[in-house]
């Protein structure tokens, strides 16, 4: 099938290996690290200005951990690059957009129009999140 | 657990239909909702259940014991009787209706 | 009671059309089983030992007549003529079709209902009070409160891949009816000394495997907080909470591994870091749902005498008749638990009588209660003697509320497939062994819970007297267990000793009732006799 965008950013992809955390609290001139499920992603809050791109790791769809980091992450403000890898299906990736991954990397194909309709499908959220939705209760409420 | 089935004890292949979720049983060439028609997958279960899931003839799909009788085969556990069967305690949802022994065949 | 406005109605329609796609690649092959379950799971839906199981969710068990209406509408179309209502106050139908899943989803839909979350790794089903806008000891209706986090927690984008289900149960009342330590989070609101609203949160309750009864985790949290500081125990449990073994991925655990002190601090600190981030629904929105819980019109000026000639009549007023706090108005339960029935299962039939008596009667409002009961909060008392024929001629007037024949009971293995042993053969067995109402009555309040198998869904280490269905080598085996209680005064059930056969356990079970009708001091149920004298000599009278 056709290559999907699995990539939301204007930007150019950046090039440079992700390191584990272990190896970038080490080092002083890694720009990209990658989070294992499980590992606390606030070790690298000190540090988000850094960094141009932050992999969180999936091993299986249904172990969420990555979520809570994502969400901890752009919280924290960090602005560059935050890469959803492994295990992910279409029917993730609204949620990991809406916490603010918008890159992905994904062990198996993703099929381009499912994804479109996915993206197409909810108009609304309830809730707010690092994405830019406005959550329902402001818009019912200005 | 163990049987004393002895020369009567059978591997049945069981799941269910895809779309409808109706209990199935292989009979050799198909699937039944009734375990009368099921036979003994012997050693052949698990290249069965692979073949059969992969053909989307048959989900969640596992192996039973049972044993051989005249009416059919017996699972051994209780909860494939049941399954086999219906609600014990709603006789007139399950496979056997008019047979007011059916429940017997259960427990 | 809530009325969606377009938002919500969008949200439950695209949920409808997502679902049908999902359930079209699973059909077609492009999705395995390992993959589509977690997915339909988030539907409510399960592959059950006979069927696929649709369940329903009923937020805070709250319902119109409409919605009950289409309830009976989905057994009759798409079942095979009932439904059972559930202990978390929701409905199941056990024939569903997977390829017509997405059509009753759609169905739902169109009376503001759906399945969303009510199983699989998700924030389910708020439990609530079923006398909530009807009883006078609350400080206020807790329901806009339940419909607030309920929205807040509908697919929340953080929170949609959890580690294993999480249970949210609110009351606004000293006494809890519903079970709310018993939940991975209990909320009761209360007010502090300024007048002030805030709820007391409880944290790390639940049954299954392993009982805990939910600590105190916050005295008082200012009510407008209350999404924040959720968010942040959510948040909490959802990175460091055992993904290793199923058995010990509830948030129980984690607070009970880490111990009260430290998983509070953990909570609060982690709260801290969301409060400045403004995502705490504002009140003015709380005020726009709250506005969907005002009272109902009650008319003034009305009789609160009831006429009790019938001696029928009587019995059940006094039993299953509860006080409403605007008088002239009562509170209807009606009993799904007729002797050698089937606890919590309801007929089409019986459904749309339900439905037409809370439209009529009941300023068009129902409620399902985690006893597998229905109430009808708020029924005039001159109404009272005519809905009782009704209800009696249909079945549904069995006068035996929270006595021993109100019995909680799981599906079981006639129906489940996670379960060891079949339970309602046994609670039809102890009901019909105890179906003397007099005995019934001098017994008292009597709260009797199966469970098929240690799952819990039965509550049976809530129950004064719990029943547990294990397989001992291949056959039905039943434990028993005292003292449990699933009320403000919560605790959890000590099992008397060896188990029994199904006759056997019935048996044990008269044993102990006549322990206590033997000891009993003035004014004590079965529950205070057994907490007063221990077990000894209950386990000396059931094992001689």
């Amino acid at each position: 099938m056709a290559e999907t965008n699995l990539r939301f950013r204007d930007d150019e992809p950046h090039e440079e290996p992700a390191v584990s955390i272990e190896a970038f609290l080490g080092q002083t001139n890694a720009t990209a690290v990658r989070i294992e499920a499980g590992e606390d992603a606030r070790l690298l809050l000190p540090y988000l200005d850094r960094l141009a791109l932050i992999e969180i790791d999936f091993p299986r769809f249904r172990d969420g951990r990555g979520y809570s980091s994502a969400s901890i992450l752009r919280e924290a403000g960090y602005t560059g690059e935050l890469r959803a890898s492994g295990d992910v299906l279409v029917d993730q990736i609204l949620f990991m957009r809406r916490v603010g991954f918008d890159s992905f990397a994904p062990e198996t194909p993703i099929d381009p129009h499912a994804l479109e309709r996915a993206f197409e499908r909810f108009g609304y959220f309830y809730q707010a999140a690092a994405d830019q939705a406005v959550p329902v209760w402001k818009l019912r409420h200005g | 657990m163990g049987q004393d089935c002895g020369d009567t004890c059978v591997k049945l292949l069981t799941g269910n239909d895809l779309a409808t979720g109706d209990v199935t049983w292989w009979t050799g060439d198909g699937w039944s909702r009734h375990i009368e028609d099921a036979v003994d997958v012997g050693d052949h279960g698990e290249a069965l259940l692979a073949q059969e899931t992969a053909a989307l003839r048959v989900n969640a799909a596992y192996l039973i014991d049972a044993t051989a009788t005249p009416e059919g085969p017996r699972p051994a556990h209780i909860k494939d009787r049941i399954r086999a069967l219906g609600p014990t305690v709603r006789p007139d949802l399950t496979r056997k209706p008019a047979d007011p022994n059916a429940g017997s065949w259960v427990i | 009671m809530y009325q969606y406005d377009k938002y919500d109605q969008s949200i439950v329609d695209a949920r409808v059309d997502e679902f049908r796609e999902q359930t079209a690649r699973r059909i077609s092959g492009a999705l395995t089983e390992d993959q589509f379950k977690p997915l339909r799971l988030k539907n409510g839906l399960y592959l059950q030992l006979h069927a696929y199981m649709l369940r329903v969710a009923i937020p805070y068990g709250t319902m119109s007549g409409r919605q009950m209406r289409m309830l009976g509408h989905i057994a009759r179309k798409y079942d095979r003529g009932y439904g059972h209502f559930t202990t978390r106050q929701n409905i199941q139908y056990n024939w569903i079709k997977l390829e017509e899943a997405p059509d009753i989803l759609a169905d739902l839909a169109t009376v503001e209902m759906h399945a969303i979350q009510t199983s699989g790794e998700s924030i389910r089903n708020l439990s609530s009070d079923q006398y909530a806008g009807a009883a006078a000891d609350e400080v206020c209706d807790p329901r806009p409160w339940a419909e607030l986090i309920r929205q807040a927690t509908t697919f929340h984008p953080e929170f949609s891949y959890l580690p294993r289900k999480f249970k949210i149960a609110v009351t606004a009342a000293e006494e809890d009816r519903a079970a709310i330590r018993l939940h991975d989070i209990g909320l009761k609101l209360v007010k502090n000394d300024a007048g002030e609203l805030g709820f007391e949160v409880y944290i790390g309750g639940g049954m299954g495997r392993t009982p805990f009864v939910a600590p105190l985790i916050r005295s008082f949290l200012p009510a407008d907080n209350l999404f924040s500081y959720c968010a942040a125990a959510l948040r909490v449990w959802n990175r460091w909470a055992r993904r290793d073994n199923i058995h010990k991925q509830r948030i129980k655990i984690l607070v009970h591994d880490l111990g009260t002190e430290e998983f509070t601090r953990q909570v609060e600190a982690e709260w801290q870091e969301i409060l400045p981030l403004g995502t705490d629904v504002p009140r003015v929105e709380l005020d726009r749902i709250a506005e969907y819980f005002a009272p109902p019109p009650f008319e003034s000026e009305l009789s609160d005498n009831v006429d009790r000639s019938d001696p029928d009549f009587a019995v059940w007023l006094d039993q299953n008749v509860a006080a409403h706090k605007a008088p002239g108005y009562a509170i209807v339960n009606i009993s799904l638990k007729p002797i050698g029935g089937i606890p919590g299962d309801v007929s089409a039939d019986q459904i749309e009588l339900i439905a037409d008596i809370a439209e009529q009667h009941s300023f068009d409002e129902l409620r399902a209660t985690h006893a597998q009961n229905i109430v009808l909060p708020h029924v005039r008392k001159d109404r009272l003697y005519a809905i009782w024929q009704v209800l009696r001629d249909a079945g549904l007037a069995e006068p035996n509320l929270d006595l021993i024949s109100d019995i909680i009971a799981c599906p079981g293995l006639d129906y489940c497939s996670l379960a060891n042993a079949r339970s309602i053969p046994v609670a039809q067995k102890i009901a019909t062994r105890f179906a003397d109402l007099g005995r019934q009555r001098e017994l008292g309040e009597l709260k009797l819970k199966i469970s098929g198998c240690i799952n819990a869904c039965g509550h049976h280490h809530a129950g004064h007297i719990g029943i547990l269905g294990v397989d001992r080598k291949g056959t039905e085996n039943y434990q028993l267990l005292l003292g449990g209680s699933g009320a403000e005064d919560a605790s959890l059930g000590s099992i008397t000793g060896p188990g029994f056969s199904e006759d056997g356990v019935v048996d044990a079970i008269e044993k102990a009732t006549n322990v206590y009708m033997r000891e009993r001091a003035e004014g004590e149920r079965f529950l205070d006799t057994y907490r007063r004298i221990g077990m000894a000599p209950f386990k000396e009278a059931i094992y001689g």
